[in-house]
């Protein structure tokens, strides 16, 4: 191919002619060194230089934009019959087939075709071709791979106005859906046109909610009948309890009355389990924890207020942030407070002053998560503040195992319904750790971070392997772990036993250890109170007598420096300007930086 | 005497048959042990399947042609046996 380019201008523009002609080199500049310049330079020996011999590239994101799909049904009616033949008619189908079945083409292909399949299924009947041979055997997954987690899908709040995803619920059999309650969290932030709906996701399509939940006021707790897979029980901002039927639509069957509801925001809603499979209790920071029957919402069936003086004050009482009830301990509950308070309480107390069993103390914040080992039902783990905290029900004082203080507050926690030694733990900044204390008690095992935005709940699936965690700004994640941290190890449950035990006599022993000490400064002071009796200094001073002599103090001290300084500027014998630019002097030495 | 019967009749008394059934190619099922619902369904759904076997096969290979199609699953094994104007279909229950 001829590369031609061809350009016109006017004879006048062109220069003269170029005219050749060669002649020896000239040198134009020298630029000679100049050993003064080196003083700019450091010398730096070695020097590491990076060269690769790759091709350079560079990465872009692409991201389509997300479209909403939706799948429908289409109805169609039974098709191939021939133009003249009626499908819904009875007669004209029958006529239809004994003449084809009359056909000499038909009688030869099924013969054929018969002795074709009999060969078939006898050698079916023959031997099984799929016959599984090492069946009994144990895989021996001895992979030391890395555990992880990844990403499957993301589920986006698709209102404009972006909410919390406050709690999530999965669906109880199969959990192909997950149920999140969307609410503003921060007092009075909502805005106005915040969307109340709380949405069911269905995990294989994320563009759309399956089906959208709209109570009153938003949801702030929404969990799953474990017994019946159609109902929701939801707990609402407001304090209202709400229950719905996922066969009957959008709206609550029933929802309790403002009046006999709690007074705040109904944190935590759990169904119990009984014989018609229709009772929960929730509990709010109000410091009530309702007993409800969804059959009648208008008035809760029982009620306990969480004081702790065992008056039923409600002034007095623990805001309740959390509940627990394990199906298998079903006369015991606990609430996690507000407070930082767990308070461990007995189902079948006959009165209220006896409800509330023991108390366990250590967090320094509201107890975001409180949920008992499935395996181990003595050991409970909490979370709050920023530790997550794993307590046996016998020592009361502290907990048995804790981790170390995180930079940010931790939201919620939950226990792997698969191991007994791995449990999950969501942070405000956006970052999922998974812990196993088997293999390492410092640090989480696995940290992720999944979002920008702080994570506000989690919830695993029951087979272990499946999480979903929901952000601040409504985006749920729904994250595969990897099959190590989802099947249970060999000796996992010895071992664990074996490290819970070991914990839990360790706290023992400091407890009584404790008690012995405190018993002995006891008598010791009571021995020293005998022998110094009317010693009044620093023993049994009160507080006004304290800050009398604070005060005195002080003032003394402020008097002393006052007449150091006059001393020192009357002790020169200057004259006036002297003294006044030693004035200038000594107060810059000794004015607003003296100590 | 119509051999078909006979032929239907021998097959069906084998170990572990479930359901014949033999549909034209248009999917419209002629004779059949199971209940119509099924039929239908069965019908409707393997036509397809047979079409697309057969289309696969086809193009791997011009010369080639389907002559068996056995989908194995969990609970039976389904055996189809086409052929240009109809298809003969059979549901076992295999030995296991």
């Amino acid at each position: 191919m001829e590369i031609v380019y061809v350009y016109a201008r006017r004879r006048c523009d062109f220069g003269r002619p170029c005219n050749f002609s060669d002649r020896p080199a000239e040198l134009h500049v020298d630029v000679l060194p100049d050993p003064a310049l080196a003083a700019d330079f450091v010398r730096r020996d070695p020097c590491d230089v990076a060269v690769q011999c790759a091709q350079e590239m560079s990465e872009h994101e692409v991201n389509t934009e997300r479209f909403e799909s939706e799948a429908r049904g289409i109805n169609h009616v039974e098709g191939g019959w021939p133009k003249d033949i009626n499908p819904q008619e009875m007669e004209q189908t029958i006529r239809f087939r004994k003449k084809v079945e009359k056909d000499e083409n038909y009688l030869n292909t099924v013969m054929q075709l018969g002795t074709l399949m009999e060969h078939c299924i006898k050698q079916n009947n023959a031997i099984d071709i799929y016959q599984e041979y090492f069946e009994d055997e144990e895989e021996m997954v001895d992979s030391r791979e890395r555990p992880s987690a990844k990403t499957i899908n993301v589920f986006r709040d698709p209102n404009e106005v972006k909410r919390t995803a406050t709690s999530l619920s999965w669906h109880p059999d199969g959990s192909r859906k997950l149920a999140i309650a969307y609410s503003c969290l921060e007092f009075q932030r909502a805005a106005k046109n915040m969307s109340f709906d709380s949405y069911i996701w269905d995990i294989e399509n994320p563009s759309c909610p399956e089906m959208t939940l709209k109570p009153a006021s938003p949801l702030v707790c929404l969990e799953y009948n474990p017994k019946d897979s159609h109902i929701l029980l939801g707990g609402s901002y407001n304090g209202q309890i709400g229950y719905w039927d996922t066969r009957k639509g959008s709206q609550p069957v029933e929802t309790s009355a403002i009046e006999h509801g709690h007074r705040d925001p109904v944190y935590k809603a759990i169904w119990l389990q009984s014989k018609t499979g229709t009772d929960t209790f929730s509990a709010s920071t109000d410091g009530q924890v309702l007993w409800w029957d969804i059959r009648k919402m208008s008035e809760p069936t029982e009620r306990l207020v969480l004081d702790l003086g065992r008056k039923g004050n409600l002034d007095n009482a623990l805001g309740a942030i959390s509940l627990e009830f394990e199906s298998t301990m079903p006369t015991k509950f606990m609430v996690g407070t507000e407070q930082g308070l767990v308070v461990s309480c007995n189902r079948k107390a006959k009165t209220p002053a006896e409800k509330i069993v023991c108390t366990y103390s250590g967090h320094h914040g509201p107890i975001y998560a409180l949920q008992r080992n499935p395996f181990f039902p003595k050991n409970f783990l909490t979370v709050a503040d920023w530790t997550a905290r794993i307590w046996s029900e016998d020592i009361k004082e502290s907990s048995i195992m804790w981790t170390k203080y995180h930079m940010s507050y931790l939201m919620d926690g939950c226990w792997s319904p698969v191991r007994p030694s791995v449990f999950f733990t969501v942070k405000m900044d956006g970052t999922l750790d998974v812990w196993d204390y088997l293999f390492k008690h410092n640090d989480p095992t696995l940290s992720l971070k999944v979002c920008d935005e702080g994570l506000f709940s989690l919830r695993v699936q029951d087979s272990g392997a499946l999480l979903a965690c929901g952000s601040q700004l409504g985006t749920a994640t729904l994250l595969e772990v990897s099959p190590d941290l989802s099947t249970m190890q060999r000796n996992e449950k010895a071992l664990a036993t074996a490290m819970f035990e070991r914990e839990t006599k360790r706290e023992k022993i400091l407890e009584a250890r404790q008690r012995e000490m405190r018993v002995k400064e006891r008598s010791r002071s009571e021995q020293s109170k005998e022998d110094e009796g009317r010693d009044t200094d620093a023993g049994d001073e009160s507080a006004e007598q304290l800050l009398a002599r604070a005060e005195r103090d002080f003032f003394e001290i402020v008097g002393a420096e006052l007449k150091k300084r006059e001393l020192e500027a009357g002790q020169e014998q200057i004259g006036a300007e002297e003294l006044a630019g030693y004035f200038l002097t000594s107060y810059q030495a000794n004015g607003p930086g003296c100590q | 005497m119509n051999w078909s019967f006979e032929t239907l009749k021998r097959i069906q008394t084998q170990k572990g048959v479930q359901g014949i059934i033999i549909v034209t190619a248009e999917g419209i099922p002629i004779r059949s042990t199971l209940d119509n619902a099924s039929t239908v369904q069965y019908a409707g759904l393997i036509q397809q399947l047979v079409m697309k076997a057969r289309v696969t096969v086809r193009e791997m290979d011009p010369q080639n042609d389907l002559t068996f199609l056995r989908i194995r699953s969990k609970k039976n094994e389904i055996m189809i046996a086409p052929d240009k104007d109809y298809f003969l279909i059979v549901i076992q229950n295999p030995t296991d």
